[in-house]
């Protein structure tokens, strides 16, 4: 991925007011999209186009940030050595595909300040899934299970999206996060053959995270707000419905070999579909959770506050250091 | 809130020594230091690097994709630049 | 299975390297999505990493040489406070990004004398983890070195900070290179060469490095203190392990 908006100020005038509403350059372009051609840094787009990638990338790239403190919340607990490397090593991923996003976001013009102060500021969103606790070690296996499976699901459609720098970060994403359901499946596997007490706090994870992880998908066809332009524009590929359909039908086994039950008791084979029917998801639930943050939102927007707030001085002095020294690389690559 | 001190910079790996550098991604950073040992923490997790090499992203000068047309489609029509464009007796080999 | 304590000097010794460590990574995991800018972050997961990784190795060894617990997680998860014999700087708070490079460069630096003189040792399972471990180490010392002279020579604030963090942590640095029986024992039998003869060197290169850091001293302090490798810690270790023996001691022999 290019990481960088590489077209001069000129270059910016110039597409801002060519690409504003013209309707010449939106039928090219969608000629272009048509024909699976890859959108770069530097090509023309629709203003439209561009303030839709930014919006979804750095959405992508905050849940990536904001993703990592759910699980954080385990590093210091976790129950063996091997699990507490494997869980920072995967929360340090999470760190890695927030830069990776972040970096394909900048290269549509806009800042990563500007983006990290709009998540701060509550302006962003970023995935419902984080607002949810991990009250039990448990958690930390059914969030990789499902939460990383259910991105899993969501994002490997993306890795051939229109815009190729969104493309090349997603390929690497989904290549690192590989490791990272089957780790969270491990885990719940040992809980599930474990003690009685440990399947039991397995279950009741399920039990909290699978309708949060069904919501992940975003809101039903019928209420997507962006879906349809953005199929039109190959930013997306597959409707949310037909994606957390792909979901259900992959995890239900995953769970009945653990012998774990998903708590949806409408949850039934349907032969004629080749696909599980399943019951209704509380969208009341989904919206309130948007808005006002659910149980953890506003925790999570702290801790981030102050790892910036806690930051500033560090980027202060690093700035300052830089400017009276001009530093060099010492050693050659 | 921005912070004016810290740059962009571009990061390119060699992945093992016989192949060349290519781009992976950025990091922010205040000076070549750092933004080295960044891009080594960033993009280098899964031993991916033989060599990094950091560029300031601003030092990068792109072409313009609507120079696209005089500055690459003179080039697609020189056929005999390519060796298929000549014909070879039946009979010699490794030419 | 109860636990038991290491008998022979060199499984005291490893333990005591393996709980530094430990100590310092889960010190540093605290920091994980909480580091002041997301790079460092995962710059400081990766030291967390490398030190967890190291402990492991070396709990895994001195469990092959004394039988001291079923596995290594009830060897490291389960002992009483006054068994965990780290040096007590690893236990220091992450006041601040100041607190948390300048315990790094201290220990790291100390670190790399420490292991170096493990090369040499006669036992070669522990040379091997020294010789693996001193490349971290020599990384992690860059990094480290290289915020040393940024927040020294920084800004007023920055350098404030870092003059806080070396009056509260240089205290603690006398007890890395104290020289007690169990070092002895080791130096004798040829386990480890003598890196506390080492200790004037260290002090001098760390006196070269504050003089780049913005002209930093070392501060004026009338006592170092020690007795961690005893077992007698301050509050820190308490706290830490309170949050790292939790699920081990709540559910005493399960797998995970």
């Amino acid at each position: 991925m290019y990481s960088t908006d590489l077209r001069t100020d000129t270059e910016k005038k110039a597409q801002a007011v060519t690409a504003s509403e013209d309707a010449a350059l939106w039928e090219a372009f969608q000629k272009r999209i048509d024909a699976g051609d890859i959108i770069e840094a530097k090509d023309a787009m629709p203003e439209k186009y561009r303030a839709t990638l930014v919006r979804q990338i750095s959405q992508h790239a905050h849940s990536e940030i904001v993703g990592m403190l759910p699980e954080g919340n385990w590093v210091t607990r976790a129950p063996s050595l091997k699990r507490k490397l494997i869980l920072l090593a995967k929360i340090q991923d999470e760190a890695g595909h927030g830069l990776y996003l972040y970096s394909a976001a900048e290269t549509l013009g806009r800042s990563r300040d500007d983006m990290v102060a709009d998540l701060l500021s509550g302006k962003a969103k970023f995935s419902t899934i984080f607002t949810y606790p991990t009250p039990t070690w448990a958690d930390i296996g059914t969030v990789g299970w499902l939460v990383d499976g259910a991105a899993i699901v969501n994002q490997i459609p993306l890795c051939r999206c229109s815009y190729g720098p969104y493309a090349r970060a997603m390929v690497r994403v989904c290549k690192e996060e590989s490791f990272h359901q089957r780790q969270g499946y491990e885990i719940v596997t040992t809980m599930a053959r474990g003690a009685p007490e440990q399947k039991a706090m397995a279950q009741e994870s399920l039990n909290r995270m699978w309708w949060p992880s069904l919501m992940m998908f975003g809101p039903s066809d019928a209420a997507s707000l962006h879906s349809s332009q953005n199929m039109k524009w190959n930013i997306k590929r597959h409707s949310n419905d037909v994606l957390r359909q792909r979901f259900i039908d992959a995890t239900v086994p995953q769970a009945e070999i653990l012998g774990l039950t998903i708590p949806d008791p409408d949850l039934v084979w349907n032969k004629e579909r080749e696909a599980y029917d399943f019951g209704e998801i509380n969208w009341d639930e989904f919206w309130a959770v948007l808005k006002d943050g659910g149980q953890c939102g506003k925790s999570r927007l702290r801790a981030r506050r102050a790892a910036h707030d806690n930051g500033t001085w560090v980027r202060e002095a690093a700035g300052a250091y830089a400017k009276k020294h001009k530093t060099r690389v010492g050693k050659a690559a | 809130m921005s912070d004016k001190n810290w740059f962009l910079y571009e990061v390119f790996i060699r992945s093992k020594n016989g192949l060349s550098h290519k781009h992976a991604g950025s990091v922010h950073a205040s000076d070549t230091e750092t933004a080295l040992l960044s891009a080594r923490d960033l993009y280098t997790r899964r031993g991916e690097a033989a060599s990094l090499w950091i560029i300031k992203s601003s030092d990068i000068i792109a072409s313009d994709p609507k120079d696209d047309s005089e500055l690459f489609d003179p080039s697609d029509d020189k056929i005999y630049r390519h060796p298929t464009f000549y014909s070879v007796p039946n009979g010699v080999k490794n030419m | 299975m109860a636990i038991h304590i290491p008998n022979k000097p060199e499984t005291a010794y490893i333990v005591r390297l393996a709980d530094n460590a430990l100590i310092l990574g889960q010190r540093l995991s605290e920091m994980c999505g909480h580091a002041p800018e997301m790079e460092l972050d995962i710059a400081l997961t990766n030291f967390a990493l490398d030190l967890i990784g190291q402990a492991n190795l070396l709990y895994e060894h001195a469990l092959n040489l004394e039988t001291l617990a079923s596995n290594v997680d009830e060897f490291a998860l389960t002992r009483s406070l006054d068994d965990y014999h780290n040096c007590l700087l690893v236990a220091q708070p992450n006041v601040d990004f100041a607190h948390i490079i300048v315990r790094q460069y201290f220990f790291s630096t100390f670190q790399k004398t420490q292991y170096e003189a493990l090369l040499g040792s006669n036992d070669k399972t522990l040379a091997a983890i020294a010789e693996k471990s001193l490349k971290e180490i020599a990384y992690q010392i860059r990094l480290a070195h290289g915020w040393m002279l940024r927040l020294g020579d920084g800004t007023e604030e920055s350098r404030a900070r870092m003059v806080d963090a070396l009056d509260c942590l240089w205290r603690y640095t006398g007890e890395l290179f104290e020289k007690d029986s169990t070092l002895s024992a080791l130096i004798k039998s040829g386990a480890s060469a003598d890196f506390t003869l080492e200790y004037k060197n260290w002090q001098s290169e760390m006196m070269k490095t504050f003089s780049q850091a913005g002209d930093l001293q070392a501060p004026d302090i009338l006592q170092m203190l020690s007795g961690g490798h005893d077992g007698q810690h301050d509050e820190n270790l308490g706290h830490i392990l309170k949050g790292m023996q939790y699920m081990q001691l709540k559910y005493p022999g399960l797998q995970w």
